[in-house]
């Protein structure tokens, strides 16, 4: 294959650009960070490789989303995997990141290997790889071979979207990348794997049967769900995000599974809403999310820990990182006016029209999805209401963070851009809804020129709906609007300046921080509400001086990592059993070895002569 | 006319708030064979914290300071969305039921911000509590929504006032979403406004380290948002519709009745918290399973058109 032989191999439409739009805006503000983080981290020679590495990995993703040939598309992918890996295994001091690395490596290669047979198998129709031929031929596969290809392509697509039980990875690979990397992991990475199940599943295949949907949606709440339960109880900042992304990456395939369904059930309008909100969220979800691994980035770079137990009061030591948090922490938790909470709103509105279309059961099924979308959403407030609180406010509890600096302005930049970007798409989601809607179109191939989402620039409202309501500006608005009269009306008939005290310790002692509330205790009503889930366990053991004086308690809680135990380890016992009874046929004799070649030769020659 | 009827709406939600906590007070008292406080102690209250001295924890920073105004203004917001008046609330355009939740967890996201600021134990146990009760509130919520956008093809909260019809589900609804008021405005069986001791911490343990003015607000912030919650149940289930002014004899029922659907809510409210005893923390998560299963049911009913 020859790529300068004047076929084209690449597709700008705009589901492309959209995803480059996305690689891009992410990328530009790491980038910048990089400059900060990075100097003082790692040697000058780690520095210049963490450069080119960064480019590559850019490249490498817009490869991906803007190639249109499967075989260069699993290219782009193992180039995209493997940049990707060495970035997480960047600290190659730490044991922990080359452990990350293999777990990294190894999942995304399984998912790789899902992915070459969809694509042979898609092939075996297409008698090509390109897009066109394919999707082409799409209509002419039975119907069992679909499927089978669909499946192919969701394990494939999905190990690395992280969606649970394939997020395994995730949490281990995410946090121990340098922070600017983290954020273009989680930001966009995951992404690509979302745009190739758009492009092959939605775009190429076509949906027509109701259980792809249907398994995409369950899957999609499952992995809302343990996402962010997983990360209630994640002291570790970077980790606690990590798992947010794959609580982000179920909301955006609710989208993403709510347009399969009505696409399947030849309903234009509402699958290309559906689409939209999906689009909407993953956009929204790479800026906060980035944003947020980026003041997390911060954070470590400060007090060089990041577990938040160890934290605390850094809104005084590091003011503007903190403000840069809070709108992220907004953002992610849905709040009004930022982003968050207009796609989270669009995928509602997705789930009720539906019901509203459809008949019977399906009406119950999509109210409890989206009811479990709610819960979500409590539960995600309530995790960065414990990241924020415990991380940035009351007094710091340890040293670490009574000594941290705030960070230097390049690093800044970064952050201030990405938190104007959180503003921004909430307040103007009328055009941003209107340049989705021809990306959801062309996805979906529907023509959109006749639907409406909006009654003018600064009111959503779905066309078919058009007392459902949403202006996030004037929200906004309305809302500063109050709050500023209750600041003037708070000033303005002032006396006198409040006294400053300390806070109030019931009479017994003067309170510091070890009094204050931990994360671990913040997560408790969690723990023991989930605990049929997250079985957590304690340990308790007396440290005595003698046989009668105890010194002190240790007390230790977990929650047990459930597909870790249930599910990975048993596999990864059986690999290794059968790994060691095959080495009985590699005993190292040269005489062994060169009867097997004499076997494996007569072998072939058989099978060549009878075939 | 439009800004005139929100400044109204405004001004009737922050005058006649704090008189329905004065009321429930005094209806728990008289069942309780006490003579108790006068029914505007609150009105007493909020003026004598409002010119009173403030004092600030040392360890608070700024959000401390503007969780008030966040709070404050988010009910205040939440309060424009409601219907009041006529069928359409002021604010119709810019949000529905669905954007009203959204708007009341940014003041409870604050609220809990603000607990946790001061570094004190009991507003850490709060901002935990709280933010575990409104969580498992939110899918109960959501199916109310949910419920209601079946039986009237929208989520916009004018349409039961225009297209009043008494059903099964509707009535599921506003149980479901009284017992959501329940926990939502830290009553018993969930919560105790009357102790901030450690068994009930929820909101008073938030508050505990506010005072002066912005406590005032705060409580006032509280107090709005019970109103809200009442307004919402009476919505959903018995919406008095704007008779006009041609009919005067059903203009005199419409405006006994227009009240009355709040003072009766309110009543139902003091008699389930003399009658029940507090819950233990962990039994709301059942508490508010329960609700969720009548938001189910709601909803199914919805669906069979009852």
């Amino acid at each position: 294959m020859n790529i300068f032989d004047g076929q084209s191999y690449f597709s700008f439409d705009a589901l492309s650009l959209f995803f480059l739009f996305v690689i891009f805006v992410i990328s530009l503000p790491s980038a910048v960070y990089s400059f900060g983080y990075l100097k003082g981290e790692y040697s000058s020679a780690k520095i210049k490789l963490s450069w080119v590495l960064l480019a590559l990995f850019i490249l490498s993703m817009a490869l991906v989303v803007t190639v249109s040939d499967a075989l260069i598309f699993l290219v782009a992918w193992e180039i995209m995997s493997l940049v990707s890996y060495f970035l997480v295994v960047f600290d190659t001091t730490q044991e922990k990141s080359v452990q990350a690395g293999t777990i990294y490596i190894v999942m995304t290669h399984i998912g790789t290997a899902f992915l070459i047979a969809g694509f042979l198998l898609m092939h075996k129709y297409a008698h090509g790889f390109g897009f066109a031929a394919i999707k082409n031929a799409s209509a002419l596969m039975p119907a069992a071979v679909r499927n089978i290809t669909f499946l192919l392509l969701l394990i494939g697509f999905g190990t690395k979207a992280g969606i649970v039980p394939l997020h395994i990875w995730l949490p281990y690979a995410h946090p121990q990348a340098p922070s600017h990397i983290s954020s273009i992991m989680s930001g966009v990475m995951i992404k690509t794997a979302i745009y190739g199940i758009i492009r092959f599943v939605i775009y190429i295949l076509g949906v027509d049967s109701f259980w792809w949907a249907a398994l995409i949606l369950i899957l999609a709440v499952i992995s809302c769900l343990v996402g962010v339960i997983y990360a209630l109880m994640e002291h570790d900042l970077k980790r606690l995000l990590a798992y947010h992304s794959v609580e982000n990456i179920g909301i955006i395939l609710l989208g993403v599974g709510l347009a399969m369904l009505f696409l399947a059930a030849q309903m234009p309008f509402l699958a290309v809403f559906s689409l939209i909100a999906g689009l909407y969220h993953l956009v929204n979800h790479a800026i906060f999310k980035g944003l947020l691994f980026l003041c997390a980035g911060s954070v470590y770079k400060a007090t060089h820990t990041r577990d938040i137990e160890k934290l605390g009061g850094l809104i005084k030591k590091m003011p503007q990182t903190s403000v840069y948090f809070l709108f992220g922490a907004m953002a992610i938790s849905a709040l009004p006016p930022l982003n968050g909470f207009v796609s989270e709103w669009l995928t509602l509105q997705a789930f009720f029209l539906g019901a509203f279309s459809f008949s019977g059961g399906a009406k119950l099924l999509l109210g409890i999805c989206a009811a479990m979308l709610a819960l979500t959403s409590g539960l995600a407030a309530a995790c960065f209401v414990k990241a924020f609180g415990i991380t940035f406010l009351a007094q710091p509890r340890s040293r670490h963070a009574e000594e941290a600096k705030e960070v230097p302005l390049s690093m800044k930049a970064g952050m201030f851009f990405l938190s104007a970007l959180t503003v921004i798409f909430g307040l103007a989601s009328v055009p941003i809804v209107k340049l989705l809607s021809k990306v959801s179109g062309a996805a979906t191939g529907i023509s959109v020129s006749g639907m409406r989402f909006s009654l003018n620039n600064f009111i959503l409202s779905p066309q078919i709906a058009k007392s459902n309501c949403l202006s996030a500006f004037w929200l906004g608005a309305i809302l500063i609007a109050l709050g500023t009269t209750g600041f003037i009306v708070y000033y303005s008939l002032r006396r006198k300046r409040p006294v400053i005290y300390q806070t109030w310790d019931c009479g017994y002692y003067k309170i510091n921080a070890r009094n204050e509330y931990t994360a671990t205790a913040f997560s408790k009503p969690f723990r023991i509400a989930f605990s049929f889930f997250l079985l957590p366990y304690r340990k308790t053991q007396k440290i005595r001086e003698s046989f009668y004086h105890v010194k002190s308690f240790a007390y230790e809680t977990h929650t047990t990592p459930v597909f870790k135990k249930y599910i990975y380890d048993p596999v990864l016992a059986l690999v290794f059993k059968s790994a060691k009874s095959m080495r009985r046929i590699q005993p190292g004799s040269i005489h062994l070895y060169l009867a097997y070649i004499f076997a494996t030769v007569l072998l072939l020659i058989i099978f060549m002569h009878k075939f | 006319m439009k800004i005139l009827l929100i400044c109204l709406q405004l001004l009737l939600f922050i005058a006649i708030a704090p008189f329905l906590s004065g009321l429930i007070t005094k209806i728990k008292n008289n069942i309780r064979m006490r003579k108790g406080q006068s029914i505007l102690q609150p009105y007493y209250n909020l003026g004598k914290l409002f010119f009173k001295e403030e004092v600030v924890s040392r360890t608070a920073s700024w959000i401390f300071r503007a969780a008030p105004f966040v709070v404050l203004g988010s009910v205040l917001t939440a309060a424009l969305m409601i219907p009041v008046f006529i069928f359409s609330s002021p604010l119709h355009k810019a949000g529905d039921f669905l954007a009203l939740v959204f708007i009341l967890a940014l003041g409870r996201f604050f609220l809990a911000l603000a607990a946790l600021d001061t570094g004190s134990s009991f507003g850490g146990m709060g901002a935990s509590r709280e933010m575990f009760i409104s969580s498992l509130v939110e899918p109960a919520l959501c199916l109310v929504v949910f419920s209601l956008s079946l039986q009237y093809g929208s989520t916009d909260l004018s349409l039961p006032g225009a297209n009043y019809g008494l059903s099964v589900s509707s009535l599921a609804a506003a149980v479901t979403l009284f017992l959501i008021a329940l926990a939502e405005t830290s009553r018993i069986p969930v919560d105790n406004q009357e102790t901030h001791l450690e068994l009930t911490m929820v909101h008073e343990a938030m508050v505990l380290e506010y005072s002066g003015r912005s406590l005032a607000f705060m409580e006032l912030a509280a107090q709005i948002k019970q109103m809200v919650m009442f307004f919402l149940i009476a919505q959903v289930v018995f919406p008095a519709a704007w008779p006009g002014l041609g009919n005067l004899w059903q203009f005199i029922i419409w405006i006994l009745w227009y009240p009355a659907r709040i003072i009766i809510i309110a009543g139902l409210v003091a008699f389930v918290e003399v009658s029940v005893a507090k819950m233990r923390l962990f039994r709301v998560a059942d508490f508010l399973g329960f609700a969720f299963v009548l938001g189910i049911i709601s909803v199914i009913c919805a669906i069979l058109g009852v």
